[in-house]
């Protein structure tokens, strides 16, 4: 049995202008010990997937389906279970480390707090604990960092305290949405690694919420690729990143700009807007900005097994390779 | 920049700084620096320092006249610094004794409206919603009872008493405390970090008490350093009218008061209270505005 299994989860939100369809139908498993990246534009859904799970959705917004933890229904679920779940279990980490840490309290004082509250430990066995959490998270002096505030320390500084607080109970699943977003390139990149080396060190499953497909390379054990609040392909990292199955993942694999490969500098995007989530479209929700759209494409295409361990929400079985496609396109212009 | 040497850099970086600094020290720092601030504190210590001791040192009582000097202006000669009022007692005495009842009425009223005020604001604000509403509507019900009438109330049934006036003033300041907190609280709840600590498991009480009322720090101390002086200016209303402090004790509001009605012939008597009275509430306000600069940890 997987660690957390994920079905039919639909999130919605009842706005003025209407109900928004933030995730349609998502389902998947997560195992102990596994990184799975989630991955998609803005407004695909992966943060409210996340905090669907955790019931942490804001007050106009609905989770249906199911989310199990370990056999246990997480919707639905009473705000007081749900607190000893949160942080201990499964914890998150947010994209902003700066705005996420309470100005007005010493890191300290912030790392003991969620110690003693789920753990019931005593303040002192606290402490070090948290001084040896910061250590795991190379932050040097932890003791005299514990006495600190967030604004003395840099971005990256902080976003390791915050995975330091979210590991410091040692949880089953570690949710970390955008972790390195908000950060400059250099620390990103010694984030990354650290998560990187900790995933390794300990079981803590992660589900790792992002938009750059280079931090998935690096990371990830499984990819959970998402568009318009659905999955649209589900394989493991490295057959995804040799052939992508679906034509958003070859999509967002063409934007991620490469050194090694001589192109004419500039860098290809894909056209056009995700759909509305007020509105969404019959049939594929990509069918408006996908270059291969045919007939078909007006009926909504099922989630569908390709090979083993492998997923897809496509019609096409094959993607035709892009320039070949449009040398066909040119013949057939040219037999007119 | 290679491995290695970025972690020299770093090694050397973290040696330099790295004792931390708390939030009061901080601010202390920031007081410090503040010049309006720290006059506004020095001389607030200096008035409650002599309000304390000077009845102590002084060889008159505020109650018994001095039976030679009836209205006489200040003087070393008679040993009234300040002079006498109409009935010869003491004015350096009476003002001392009134500051003790000014200030305290100031401090205590204020101490009542803060605590009810923040955690009903807090809660109202944090909870939103329903309860947010039935608890708000409630503070829109009690500020429609007239202030008077309700102090009037409270002496008819307790009798006369100068606790009550704490209390009263307390009781009708801190709706205002309440809708600040409010509104502090209501832009508070959407911040990354109460969201942050929601995730980590701390309970909505948790939240409210260790997130929400310290990062209110900032408004409340600033309002709190208006209160104090809109307080003592409430008492001394309430003590014109006959409700307040009584006789024989004092406060600087009655002391300007009796002043004023005696201004063409004994000025000194208005003054040296009124006096005490403006540099106080001046005091406070500036002391308030450093407060809320020095307090923001954000702002350096």
């Amino acid at each position: 049995m997987a660690l957390l299994e994920v079905r039919d989860l639909v999130v919605t939100f009842d706005t003025p202008e209407g109900q928004v369809h933030a995730v349609n139908g998502l389902s998947f498993d997560l195992d102990p010990g596994q990184t799975l990246g989630v991955v998609g534009e803005s407004g695909s859904g992966k943060t409210q997937t996340a905090l669907a799970m955790l019931g942490l959705l804001a007050e106009n917004g609905h989770a249906q389906g199911s989310v199990r933890f370990r056999g246990q229904e997480l919707l639905g679920m009473s705000t007081q279970e749900l607190t000893s779940i949160r942080g201990s279990s499964i914890s998150m980490i947010f994209q902003d480390p700066t705005s996420s840490l309470n100005p007005y309290m010493s890191i300290g004082d912030q790392l003991v707090e969620v110690l003693t509250h789920h753990r019931n430990l005593k303040r002192r066995e606290a402490r070090m604990r948290a001084e040896e959490m910061l250590h795991q998270v190379q932050i040097s002096a932890p003791a005299q960092r514990m006495r600190q505030f967030p604004h003395e320390l840099s971005g990256g500084m902080c976003q390791r305290v915050m995975i330091a607080m979210g590991l410091l109970c040692q949880p089953d699943i570690l949710i970390a949405d955008e972790p390195t977003t908000a950060l400059d390139v250099t620390v990103q990149s010694q984030i990354n690694l650290l998560m990187d080396e900790l995933s390794e060190q300990s079981s803590t499953a992660i589900m790792l919420i992002t938009h750059d497909l280079g931090v998935i390379a690096g990371l990830c054990d499984r990819v959970l690729v998402m568009y318009a609040g659905e999955v649209m392909e589900m394989a493991d990292v490295d057959p995804l990143f040799a052939a992508p199955g679906h034509p958003y993942t070859e999509g967002l694999l063409k934007s991620v700009p490469r050194l090694d490969r001589d192109d004419s500098g500039i860098l290809s995007a894909i056209p056009g807007n995700p759909p509305d989530l007020l509105r969404l479209p019959v049939g594929c929700p990509f069918r408006a900005r996908c270059e291969y759209a045919w007939d078909r494409c007006t009926a909504h295409p099922e989630l569908r097994e390709t090979e083993a361990g492998r997923f897809k929400r496509c019609h096409l079985d094959t993607l035709p390779a892009a320039d070949q496609a449009l040398v066909e396109q040119a013949n057939e212009q040219g037999a007119d | 920049m290679n491995q290695t040497a970025q972690d020299f850099f770093e090694q050397a970086l973290d040696r330099r700084e790295v004792k931390g600094r708390s939030l009061y020290v901080d601010a202390w720092h920031r007081l410090r620096k503040n010049k309006a601030a720290l006059t506004g504190m020095c001389l607030l210590l200096v008035i409650v320092l002599m309000v304390i001791i000077g009845p102590m040192l002084n060889p008159w009582d505020h109650e018994i006249p001095d039976w030679d000097h009836y209205s006489t202006p200040p003087s070393l000669e008679t040993g009234h610094i300040m002079g006498t009022d109409a009935l010869g007692r003491d004015l350096f005495e009476r003002v001392m004794v009134g500051g003790r009842i000014s200030l305290l009425v100031g401090l205590i009223a204020t101490l009542v409206s803060l605590v009810i005020g923040v955690t009903y604001g807090a809660i109202a604000g944090y909870m939103g919603g329903r309860i947010d509403n039935i608890m708000m509507r409630a503070v829109d019900a009690i500020y429609a009872l007239p202030f008077m009438f309700f102090v009037i109330l409270l002496m008819v049934v307790f009798g006369r008493n100068i606790f009550l006036i704490f209390v009263a003033i307390g009781a009708v300041n801190w709706l205002d405390m309440a809708r600040i907190v409010r509104g502090q609280t209501l832009s508070l709840k959407t911040k990354d970090f109460i969201e942050a600590a929601r995730a980590t498991g701390a309970t909505e009480a948790q939240i409210i008490r260790r997130h929400i009322v310290p990062n209110l720090l900032g408004v409340v101390v600033v309002y709190v350093s208006l209160t104090i002086p809109q307080v003592i200016l409430v008492e001394s209303f309430l003590s014109f009218l006959g409700l307040g402090v009584q006789e024989p004790l004092t406060s600087w509001g009655a002391l300007v008061n009796e002043g004023a009605q005696e201004l063409e012939t004994a000025p000194w008597s208005l003054l040296f209270p009124a006096v005490f009275l403006a540099l106080t509430l001046f005091a406070f306000n500036f002391l308030g505005d450093g407060l809320r600069d020095a307090l923001d940890p954000r702002d350096r």
